[in-house]
């Protein structure tokens, strides 16, 4: 995999005693000690984190926690008092915090575009003269311009409005022209500055919507600034949560919510419904932490009501539930099967916790089987298993 | 008179003296420059004023109209242009009004020449602004007639002196609407344009100046307005136009000559403000 975008031990200090500021964040002194004895306001500190190519990756946050002052030091909109921010530039790497200005700009114009929270429009332009913004300050010629800016325009469903002024579309409509700008410059890498917002749930679940669909076509590497966890569980392939501008936990969504590594993120995740995240593979038992019996039988749940026998290659030969010679079946056929015979429901590691728990529901509480891709059983998720994930006890 | 009240003006300051000799130094060895600048001056604006009252009066009147129209795209306001104008006209004050017409158009634009940039400048740098904010002040409070007598003394006589003190005395206004035009430009704009690689003179022509349009188009018509505010003063000092009009009738007190000379004026302020105006937020 490439990297895309790298930090490495990166401080942001505002204001003038750098230096002084700098020492206190060695020491480990807190943004309110640093703010007392030096002025200054710490943006952030110690951030090391890489983004890959074609990822997602959300930073995110309370308000002030630094997550929007890490990203915009990917354009230098901030500028980094000490560590690196190394962006690929084609074939090789480029510290934005060293590069000179043309380099700078180059990056800007080809290489990382931006969408704003306020979405930035400029009031008396049209909506394809915002669009071709990026394109305009490159220098590419017009005529390549328009046509660009109008196959952008098409990619959002806004090329019956490319001649209205920016500020007579509603707020949903502008950050696609926001969208249609960054994505005008073809730059491989997005910054997106919590860009939905500003915006009304219903119109923010459809632009995410949208933008995951676009994600899926162009396949651009976007990092994402938001303070809405169910947000950064929707689109974020990779999450990393901070406070007071330090990095506190980094990882998959999924081990954001199963394993918070303090107490903030806890609160964070408290209110987070693990159904929109976890997957069977997340809450299963291993099969080598089931009971086993004898003749290669396997008990799938704690109670006992039901078990399989395995063959030596992993697979299923025989099953059996409360006793009685049981059939076993998809999840995802849950619906509209016949319930004469005993059935015992598998799924697979990335089927979606809900529909394990329908099947459960289907089942009377019977234990969910876990195939791998080849159809070895690979482990059980019983009822206790379940509960406790989503009680996160 | 009170012991250290005596003793303080014993020892007075001597700021008027210092200022004379200032001024008496500039006198002194460059007369000759600032002679050949007033003179090139007043050739220049007598010059223009010459060339339109060539132009038949009505016609002229017409071609003002025909600019409105072009400007604003507004056919009552052409009408009412051409109708002012034609009250001038019949009010046998054709040639004044041309004069004063002259005078405050070129002093506002030069205003606008010089205080644009500045401001711009003063908007970027926020130290050049506090120190320049002093001078704009003392620009505009220090009483005109204070600054005629050096004006008089190093320029004579002429247009060309009261082009220059209308100038001093408009200047601080371009300076600050340009400067609050452009510091008030908002910051996710600004961002926007750095954010896609803007230089920083794309930034200025493309972001800053765009945005801060508005507001230098109120600096200009308030420019106008004071400039002719200054019409008066100026005529004290040599500028001919509706302002010596005003000036005969008041030392010889005649009711009827001030009245038209100062519905003139005021006939010419709203042509020139309506002309000027461009409506808020920008065109749609």
């Amino acid at each position: 995999m490439t990297v895309a975008v790298d930090f490495r031990n990166v401080d942001i200090v505002f204001g003038a005693d750098q230096a002084g500021s700098l020492a206190m964040i060695d020491a480990g002194a807190t943004r309110a000690e640093i703010l007392e004895k030096t002025g200054n306001v710490l943006g952030c500190a110690g951030a090391s984190l890489t983004v890959n190519e074609g990822e997602i990756s959300v930073l995110m946050g309370l308000s002030g926690s630094g997550k929007s002052t890490l990203l915009r030091a990917v354009n230098r909109l901030n500028v980094v008092s000490r560590g690196q921010v190394l962006v690929k530039d084609g074939d090789k790497t480029v510290d934005v915090v060293t590069c000179d200005e043309a380099t700078l700009r180059r990056l800007r114009q080809k290489q990382v575009a931006m969408v704003f929270q306020q979405f930035g429009l400029l009031p008396w332009r049209t909506v394809e003269e915002n669009v071709g913004l990026g394109l305009e300050l490159a220098g590419v010629p017009e005529a390549e311009r328009k046509e660009r800016v109008q196959r952008q325009l098409k990619l959002v469903n806004l090329d019956q409005w490319s001649k209205k002024y920016a500020h007579e579309l509603s707020g949903g409509m502008q950050q696609r022209v926001g969208l249609a700008r960054a994505f005008a410059t073809e730059a491989p890498i997005l910054l997106m500055d919590e860009p939905f917002s500003a915006l009304d749930p219903l119109i923010r679940t459809k632009l995410q919507d949208e933008l995951l669909q676009l994600q899926a076509e162009l396949k651009k590497t976007i990092i994402f600034v938001s303070h809405d966890l169910e947000e950064a569980l929707k689109i974020g392939s990779h999450i990393t949560i901070m406070e007071g501008g330090r990095i506190v936990q980094t990882g998959a969504p999924e081990d954001i919510v199963l394993r918070p590594a303090n107490d903030y993120v806890r609160d964070f995740i408290a209110n987070v419904n693990p159904l929109s995240v976890l997957t069977a593979w997340n809450v299963m038992r291993d099969r080598r932490d089931l009971d086993h019996g004898k003749d290669g039988w396997v008990w799938l749940d704690r109670r006992k009501t039901t078990r399989f026998k395995i063959d030596d290659h992993g697979l299923v030969a025989a099953a059996e539930r409360d006793g009685k010679p049981a059939v076993w079946v998809s999840c995802a056929d849950v619906e509209g099967q016949p319930e004469e015979v005993a059935q015992v429901f598998w799924a697979n590691p990335g089927t979606s916790l809900k529909t394990v728990m329908l099947a459960m529901h289907r089942s009377q509480t019977a234990p969910v089987a876990l195939f791998d891709d080849q159809s070895r059983f690979v482990g059980a998720i019983g009822i206790r298993d379940v509960l406790s994930a989503v009680l996160r006890r | 008179m009170d012991p250290i009240s005596k003793f303080m003006v014993d020892h007075k300051i001597p700021i008027g003296a210092w200022g004379k000799a200032f001024f008496g130094f500039l006198t002194d060895n460059f007369d000759t420059v600032f002679r050949a600048f007033s003179n090139g001056l007043n050739f220049l604006l007598d010059g223009l004023v010459g060339i339109l009252l060539m132009v038949p009066p009505v016609l002229l009147a017409l071609i003002i109209a025909v600019i409105a129209w072009l400007l604003q795209r507004s056919r009552p306001l052409a009408i009412g242009v051409f109708l002012g104008l034609i009250f001038i006209i019949n009010q046998n004050l054709w040639k004044q009004t041309v004069q004063t017409l002259v005078l405050v158009v070129a002093a506002a634009a030069m205003a606008m020449a010089i205080g644009v940039p500045l401001g711009i400048w003063a908007a970027h740098k926020p130290k050049v602004y506090r120190v320049m904010l002093p001078v704009l002040d003392l620009m505009q409070t220090l009483p005109t007639f204070v600054y005629l007598i050096p004006v008089l003394t190093l320029f004579g006589l002429g247009n060309a002196p009261g082009l220059i003190v209308t100038i001093i005395f408009v200047i601080p206004t371009a300076v600050r609407l340009t400067h609050l035009g452009v510091v008030s430009v908002p910051k996710s704009i600004v961002e926007a344009g750095e954010a896609f690689g803007a230089t920083k003179s794309q930034l200025l022509w493309k972001v800053e100046l765009p945005s801060a349009l508005p507001t230098i188009m109120a600096g200009l018509t308030q420019s106008i307005m004071l400039s002719l505010s200054m019409v008066v003063f100026a005529a004290l000092i040599g500028a001919g136009g509706l302002g010596t009009e005003i000036n005969r009738a008041l030392g010889s007190r005649r009711i009827d000559l001030g009245l038209e000379a100062g519905l003139a004026i005021v006939v010419l302020a709203i042509v020139l403000d309506r002309m000027t105006r461009i409506a808020v937020g920008g065109k749609k």
